[in-house]
C-alpha cells in the first residue's frame, strides 16, 4: 500500500444524474465526508446527497442590503442637510420621499454585488488549477458526464478500500486523481 | 385546427424532440467555436458597423460644435436625447424581465431566450447611457453627477430626478452585467473544454474562473442566481419608474401624472418584447435554432406583447380621461394639441402603431405567422419611439404661455445620432453572437428529458 497523500482522490464517472445522486448518497451513507460531485448543470438533489444544506450567502446579501440602504439614505441626508444644505423649493433639509429612490438603488447595488462576489469568493474562485482537471475524462464534466470524487483528505480514505467501494457503485470509469 | 403551426402554440414542446446533453451543447457552442463565420454575419456586421461610424461622426461633430447642431432650443431643450434615452432603456427591460421575473415564476420557457435577451439589455442600456451624457453639451463634466468629495465642496442634489436617474441607470447597468456574467460562467467552462485553439481555450478559461461544476459550487451558484433574480425584479420595475419621475415630477401639462410609473413600466416591457422578437426571429432562422426557440416561445412573447400593449393603451385612454376630469384648462389644451395640433399626425400614428396594429395578436393565426409577427414587432418598436416623442415634444413645445411656444424640428444630426446608436447596438449584438453562446447551454441541459433525477422506489 502506497502513501495515500500521493493522490488527491479517486474519481468515478457515472452515466447520468440519477446514478450520480444515488452513488453520492451511498458514499455519504458509508461515512465519506470529504468528497465532491461534479455535474454539467445544477442538480438540486446532489448537494443534498453530499451533505451540503446551507450557505451563508443569503445572510451576507441581507447584511449588504441593509448597509446599502443606510449608506445611501445617510449619504443623501448628510450631503443635503449637513454638509451642503440647499433649499430646493422649500423642501425640508431631509426630504425623505426624495431620498428613497437613491437609497433603494444603493440597497440593490450592494446586495447584488455581494451576491455575485460572495458566491465567487465562497466557491474559492478563480482557481485556474485544480487536481480534478488532471483526469482526461473530466473535460466532459462541463458537457455530459457526471463525476464523484472521494478525496484523500477524508479520514476514511484508503486507496484500496475506497477504490473497491466505488467499484461496487458500477461507475462507467474510475481514475485516480493526481494532486 | 388543421394548421400544425397553430397547434404547436399550446401543447408544443419548449425544446425540440430528440435532444441530449451532447446535442444541446454541440448545437449552441458550435456557432461560437467554428472557425467558419457565415457570410451573412459579415454582411450584417458591416451594415451595423457603418451605423456605428456614423454615430462617431455625429458625436464628434457634437463635441466640436455643441448642441446647437441639434434641433433643440427653448422650450424644447431635451427632444431626441431624452426620447432616445427612454426608448433604449425601455427596450432593455424585457431582458431583465425574462431573466429575473420569469425565473422566479419558474417559467421554463425563458431558458432559451434569456441569454440574448440579457445581452440585448446590456447593449440597450449602453446606448441609453450615451444620451444623458452627450446632451449636456459638456460631457467631460458628466462625472459631476457622482457624489464624491471634491475641491468645490459641492454635492449633487439628491432631490433631483436626474440624480435618481444616475443611480438607477448605473445600478441597473451593473446588476445586468453581473447577472449576465454569472449566467455565462458555466458556459465559459464548456467552451474552455471544447475549444480546439489555444487562444480560445485561454480566453474562455480565464473568464470561466476555473469553474468545474462541483455540487458545492452549484449550490451557492443557484442561491446567488436566485438572489440576483429577486433583487433584479424590483430593480427593473424601479428603473423605469424613476425614469418616469423625470417627467412626472415636472409641472408641464402632459407630464405631471400619477399614471406615469406603471404606464412607463408596461411600455418598457412592451417595447422590450417587441425587440426580443425582432432579434429572435432572424436569429433562430439563420442559425437553425427552431428546436430551442420554438413556436411556443414565440407565441408566449407575442402574448406578453399583447398584454402589455393593452396596459399601455389604457395609459393613453387615462391621459385623455385625466385631461377631461381634472377640468384643468392647461391639461385640456395639451390633449387638444395632441389630437389636432401641429404634431397630431405623430399622435395618431402612435395610436395606430401601439394601439391598433397589436390587436391582431388576439388571433392565433397571426401569432403562428412568423413574418406577420416580425412586422408587428417592428411596428411596435416604431410606435414606442413615437410615444416618447409625443410625451416629450408635444408637452414641451406648448406649455403655459403662448409667448414661449416653439416648434421642434429635428436636424440631420439628431437622426444620425439616433440611427447611430442603433448601429452601436447591432454591432455589439453581432459581436456577441459570434463569440458567446447566445443561448444558455447549461440551462438548456436541464430541459433535456434525461436531466431529471429518477428516484428508485425505496
Amino acid at each position: 500500500m502506497s502513501d495515500p497523500r500521493s493522490v488527491y482522490g479517486i474519481m468515478a464517472e457515472f452515466d447520468g444524474p440519477s446514478e450520480l445522486v444515488e452513488a453520492a448518497e451511498k458514499a455519504h451513507h458509508a461515512g465519506y465526508r470529504k468528497m465532491d460531485a461534479y455535474s454539467p448543470y445544477p442538480i438540486e438533489e446532489l448537494a443534498e446527497a453530499i451533505g451540503v444544506h446551507r450557505t451563508i450567502l443569503p445572510t451576507l446579501v441581507l447584511l449588504a442590503g441593509v448597509i446599502g440602504l443606510i449608506g445611501g439614505f445617510g449619504l443623501a441626508c448628510w450631503t443635503s442637510a449637513v454638509d451642503y444644505p440647499i433649499n430646493v423649493g422649500g423642501r425640508p433639509p431631509i426630504s425623505v420621499p426624495s431620498f428613497i429612490p437613491v437609497a433603494f438603488e444603493t440597497t440593490v447595488l450592494l446586495a447584488a454585488l455581494t451576491a455575485v462576489f460572495g458566491m465567487i469568493a465562497l466557491n474559492g474562485l478563480p482557481q485556474p488549477y485544480h487536481p480534478v482537471f488532471n483526469v482526461p475524462q473530466f473535460a466532459h464534466a462541463s458537457r455530459d458526464s457526471f463525476f464523484l470524487c472521494i478525496e484523500a483528505a477524508d479520514p476514511m480514505f484508503d486507496r484500496e478500500a475506497t477504490r473497491k467501494f466505488l467499484e461496487r457503485l458500477h461507475p462507467r470509469s474510475l481514475a485516480e486523481v493526481e494532486p | 385546427m388543421a394548421d400544425p403551426a397553430v397547434k404547436d402554440l399550446h401543447g408544443g414542446p419548449i425544446i425540440g424532440p430528440g435532444h441530449s446533453f451532447e446535442t444541446v451543447t454541440e448545437k449552441i457552442s458550435s456557432v461560437v467555436l467554428t472557425p467558419h463565420t457565415p457570410v451573412g454575419w459579415f454582411f450584417g456586421f458591416a451594415l451595423a458597423f457603418g451605423g456605428l461610424m456614423m454615430f462617431l461622426v455625429a458625436v464628434t461633430w457634437l463635441f466640436v460644435e455643441g448642441t446647437k447642431i441639434w434641433g433643440v432650443n427653448q422650450p424644447v431643450g431635451w427632444a431626441f436625447a431624452i426620447i432616445n434615452f427612454v426608448w433604449w432603456i425601455g427596450i432593455g427591460h424585457a431582458g431583465t424581465l425574462i431573466s429575473a421575473i420569469l425565473l422566479l415564476f419558474r417559467q421554463e420557457w425563458r431558458t432559451s431566450i434569456n441569454r440574448f435577451a440579457e445581452a440585448m439589455t446590456i447593449f440597450a442600456v449602453a446606448c441609453a447611457g450615451v444620451f444623458p451624457i452627450i446632451h449636456t453639451g459638456r460631457p467631460w463634466l458628466a462625472y459631476w453627477l457622482f457624489p464624491y468629495p471634491n475641491t468645490m465642496a459641492m454635492w449633487p442634489n439628491f432631490r433631483s430626478p436626474l440624480v435618481w436617474d444616475l443611480f438607477a441607470i448605473s445600478t441597473y447597468a451593473t446588476v445586468s452585467v453581473l447577472f449576465w456574467y454569472v449566467g455565462l460562467i458555466p458556459d465559459f467552462a464548456t467552451l474552455r473544454d471544447r475549444a480546439t485553439n489555444k487562444v480560445g481555450r485561454y480566453i474562455y478559461g480565464f473568464f470561466s474562473l476555473g469553474w468545474r461544476g462541483s455540487a458545492r459550487h452549484w449550490f451557492r451558484y443557484e442561491t446567488a442566481y436566485l438572489l440576483l433574480a429577486g433583487l433584479s425584479t424590483p430593480l427593473v420595475l424601479s428603473v423605469h419608474t424613476i425614469v418616469s419621475f423625470d417627467f412626472a415630477s415636472g409641472v408641464i401639462p402632459g407630464w405631471h401624472a400619477t399614471i406615469f410609473p406603471p404606464y412607463f413600466v408596461a411600455g418598457a416591457i412592451y417595447a422590450g418584447f417587441a425587440m426580443v422578437l425582432t432579434i429572435a426571429i432572424p436569429l433562430r432562422k439563420f442559425y437553425g435554432l427552431e428546436d430551442f426557440v420554438t413556436m411556443r416561445h414565440i407565441d408566449y412573447m407575442a402574448r406578453v406583447m399583447l398584454w402589455t400593449g393593452l396596459v399601455v393603451f389604457y395609459g393613453y385612454v387615462m391621459e385623455v380621461f385625466f385631461a377631461w376630469y381634472s377640468a384643468n384648462q392647461y391639461e385640456e389644451a395639451m390633449m387638444y394639441y395632441r389630437w389636432f395640433g401641429p404634431y397630431a399626425w405623430i399622435y395618431w400614428l402612435l395610436i395606430f402603431c401601439n394601439g391598433c396594429v397589436p390587436q391582431l395578436l388576439w388571433f392565433k393565426q397571426v401569432r403562428a405567422n412568423i413574418p406577420a409577427l416580425f412586422g408587428i414587432a417592428m411596428v411596435v418598436n416604431v410606435g414606442m419611439w413615437l410615444e416618447r416623442f409625443v410625451i416629450v415634444v408635444t408637452s414641451l413645445s406648448r406649455d403655459f404661455l403662448p409667448s414661449s411656444w416653439h416648434m421642434f424640428y429635428p436636424t440631420k444630426w439628431d437622426f444620425m445620432t439616433y440611427f447611430g446608436t442603433i448601429g452601436l447596438f447591432c454591432t455589439l449584438l453581432f459581436l456577441f453572437i459570434r463569440v458567446l453562446p447566445m443561448i444558455s447551454i447549461f440551462e438548456m441541459r436541464t430541459l433535456v428529458p434525461e436531466a431529471e433525477v429518477k428516484k428508485e422506489a425505496a
